[in-house]
């Protein structure tokens, strides 16, 4: 019993303040034929130089997952002579090679269907044994580009906006964007509601707490003068502790919404895309759309901008300054947990999902400008596009490390930020 | 519940090697953010290149481990110049960005599958640390044994050599921050436009405080890597950081020992609640519903987060520090 005991102990001594992100990358997916899971299907997973990484069979629901030891790209074989007789990969396409980011469980789609006139047997020779041609793959990047882009853009927007008018760097809001998608899992898969039903109350409880947390909390540090950095480094104490919460009720894995899981892609021109990111998509530009206009257009919006300006002076001319910080706070919450429930249809729902993304958001604004609402918009387009596109050239797990070559190159030559003003960075 | 063990863990943790490393990655953060008013988060990274330093020079290349000691220094020292150039001229934040950033960036590249050959991606390297411990004058003894508190001739010696790097880090500390060089940083931190019309150039004693800070990170990295005698790129990632900073504010800013008395007390602390729920949780002392082991793990982190809030709202000074000189305005 001691021993035992010590030697948990050493274990949790010797890792010390270990990240617990590095848990959870997997391969999985679901193998159904006309909606019938398929089962006994022998999948093989192997690292890229051929090691391998793991295998499984598909269960009586067609479900198989294989644990992988990190992010990279990994060639998923199923085993056709595994196959019911009858049934073969539509595609032709046995063999896939999917990337999977830190913290993910990629799920792998292999189409089944009734093979026709061949028999299960493999098919030599077929022209797409190679794999997507180059041109597919740059197209299939430049749309994931975008997709994560608006994704970064959401919670970046929030972000700036809040900085804009408080001057917080508010290091928590990954933790925004991971409340997304764990409410929108908790209603959703725990429920048992329609996500979209889920998605949607998800990000009206974001855009209230968003409300509550600046009125019982920023709020109230602003009235004891709490000064700006004290009150960042606040921002990433709350952060660490709202992150491990979340770790000690869900749990380190990352898990994926009931509905709409691996969903087909379809072809539109030269882009392969499923139709819920196209959904998803639409989503978050209007919702960009409509926050961006707002403040351009709207009373309520060049108030907010009057207080960024100098909360002072807004303040004399008669703006209640308090209630505008407040509504920024709400709209920011209601962006972050929209980003969240968007981010968790695409690479599924994890406890440190927001933190992850939180560097390129903040790669994001200050590229565009710190504190200015469509600085953060161009800013997330770059990053997104480049993390994505540089992958052709740099192996995937280190995508990141372009984001912030740019933003160091960016801050040696135009520190500012592509829209900011020289005012602001002091 | 054996509470006599968790006793016995609790008092090591006075003078154990985690607390060794803690207190050296808090002296360097104290450096930066105590007296120079510099927002440091990175400094995770500082300590990691000190390890992979020594890790990557002895077990990947078969070099000697001094070598790897000076390899360590010199990638602390071009890491703080590459962290510093682009943003020690610009607000405060911009560091705090940028470093963390990297922070992440570097553990990127230790974990990175293609670099598996070097860096031994998520398993990390072993067996680099026999160089160190064949120094060992106490091999073959009996270490000490005090009853609660016993410690390996192994341990000994790390525990010899990593308080020898604390007390003379500290010592360096408390000259340089007495001369008139320290005397500009701090009024850096209070005012730095005052300094530059006195015809300082901040920027320059700026990166000086970088550079110091992080190669104390780095000692603390020596002494991590050493200790364990493995790397492993997980350990330095942010939450490293985040307890740095909350010991060196427990400890108090700007207070030569603060960060020394602070990792002490940090890790008592840590050591004795998370072993306490780890026996409770183990031995079934909490219904199933409410922790289970796994979930213990967690709570340490939930704990330094609610500490480091708490602390900045209702003692931003820590124990022994003074609120003047704490009081950072956001520039």
């Amino acid at each position: 019993m001691l021993t035992a005991f010590l030697a948990c102990l050493m274990l949790s001594f010797g890792l010390g303040a270990t990240s617990a992100w590095a848990e959870g990358e997997a391969l999985q997916g679901t193998l159904t034929n006309n909606g019938a899971p398929v089962a006994g299907v022998k999948i093989k997973a192997s690292t890229q130089d051929g090691a391998p990484a793991g295998e499984d069979t598909s269960d009586e629901q067609g479900k198989w997952s294989i644990p992988v030891t990190g992010p990279g790209t990994y060639k998923v074989e199923l085993d056709i002579a595994s196959l019911p007789a009858g049934v073969g990969v539509t595609n032709n396409r046995p063999t896939l090679t999917p990337t999977v980011a830190e913290g993910q469980a990629r799920n792998v789609l292999f189409p089944l269907g009734s093979a026709g006139g061949t028999t299960g047997d493999g098919q030599p020779g077929t022209k797409d044994s190679g794999g997507p041609s180059s041109f597919d793959r740059f197209a299939d990047l430049l749309y994931s580009g975008i997709h994560f882009s608006l994704i970064i853009a959401l919670a970046a927007l929030g972000i700036s906006l809040i900085f804009g008018t408080t001057g917080l760097t508010n290091f928590a809001h990954g933790e925004m964007v991971t409340l997304g998608g764990l409410l929108t899992f908790l209603f959703n898969v725990t429920i048992g509601m329609p996500l979209v039903l889920a998605g949607v109350i998800s990000v009206v409880i974001g855009a209230a707490l968003g409300y509550f947390q600046d009125r019982a909390f920023w709020g109230w540090l602003r009235k004891r003068r709490t000064n700006l950095v004290t009150t960042m480094i606040i921002s990433i104490g709350l952060s660490l502790l709202v992150r491990y919460v979340y770790l000690y009720f869900f749990g380190g894995e990352s898990r994926n919404y009931a509905d709409y899981n691996a969903q087909a892609g379809v072809q539109y021109g030269p882009f392969l895309i499923a139709p819920k990111n196209l959904i998803c998509d639409v989503i978050a530009l209007v919702a960009l759309a409509g926050v961006s206009f707002a403040l351009v257009g709207t009373r309520l919006g060049k108030a907010t901008r009057a207080v960024a300006d100098n909360p002072a002076l807004a303040a004399a001319s008669g703006i209640n300054v308090d209630r505008i910080i407040r509504l920024v706070w709400t709209i920011g919450g209601a962006l972050a947990a929209l980003s969240g429930v968007i981010l968790g249809t695409f690479q599924g729902v994890g406890f440190g999902m927001g933190f992850q993304i939180l560097l390129l958001i903040f790669a994001a604004v200050t590229l565009g400008g710190f504190g200015t609402a469509w600085g953060a918009l161009l800013g997330s387009l770059v990053i997104g596009l480049f993390i994505q596109i540089s992958t052709l050239w740099i192996p995937t797990e280190l995508k990141s490390v372009g984001a912030l070559a740019v933003l160091i190159v960016i801050l040696l030559f135009r520190p500012q930020g592509i829209l900011g003003r020289r005012a602001r960075i002091g | 519940m054996n509470w006599s063990s968790i006793f016995s863990v609790s008092l090591e943790a006075i003078i154990g090697s985690t607390t060794i490393a803690y207190a050296l990655a808090a002296i360097g953060l104290n450096v930066h953010f105590g007296y120079t008013g510099l927002l440091n988060f990175g400094q995770s990274a500082f300590l990691g290149v000190g390890a992979y330093g020594i890790a990557i020079t002895v077990a990947t290349f078969s070099q000697s481990l001094w070598l790897g000691v000076a390899i360590g220094l010199a990638a602390a020292v071009i890491l703080a110049l590459l962290l510093g150039i682009p943003t020690l001229r610009l607000r405060a934040d911009y560091l705090a960005i940028v470093t963390i950033a990297a922070a992440e960036i570097i553990r990127l590249f230790y974990r990175a599958t293609d670099l598996r050959k070097w860096t031994g991606a998520s398993d990390g390297l072993q067996s680099f640390s026999q160089d160190f411990y064949d120094l060992n004058p106490f091999a073959g003894s009996k270490g000490i044994d005090l009853g609660l508190i016993t410690f390996t001739d192994r341990e000994l010696w790390i525990l010899v050599v990593g308080w020898t790097l604390v007390l003379l880090s500290c010592l360096v500390v408390y000259l340089l921050m007495s001369s008139p060089w320290g005397r500009v940083l701090k009024a850096i931190r209070e005012d730095e436009d005052a300094v530059r019309s006195l015809g300082k150039n901040v920027f320059s004693y700026k990166m000086q405080s970088l550079v110091l800070g992080g190669v104390i990170g780095a000692l603390g990295g020596f002494v991590f890597a050493l200790d364990r005698a493995a790397v492993q790129p997980d350990t330095y990632g942010t939450e490293f950081t985040f307890f740095a900073y909350t010991i060196v504010i427990l400890g108090g800013a700007a207070r030569v020992f603060g960060p020394v008395v602070g990792s002490m007390i940090f890790w008592v602390l840590l050591v004795f609640i998370d072993s306490t729920l780890s026996e409770a949780s183990n031995n079934k002392v909490f219904p199933e519903w409410f922790m289970t082991t796994s979930q213990a793990g967690s709570v340490r982190y939930i704990l330094v987060g609610l500490g480091l809030i708490l602390l900045l709202i209702y003692r931003p000074q820590g124990i022994f520090g003074d609120k003047r000189e704490v009081m950072l305005d956001g520039r």
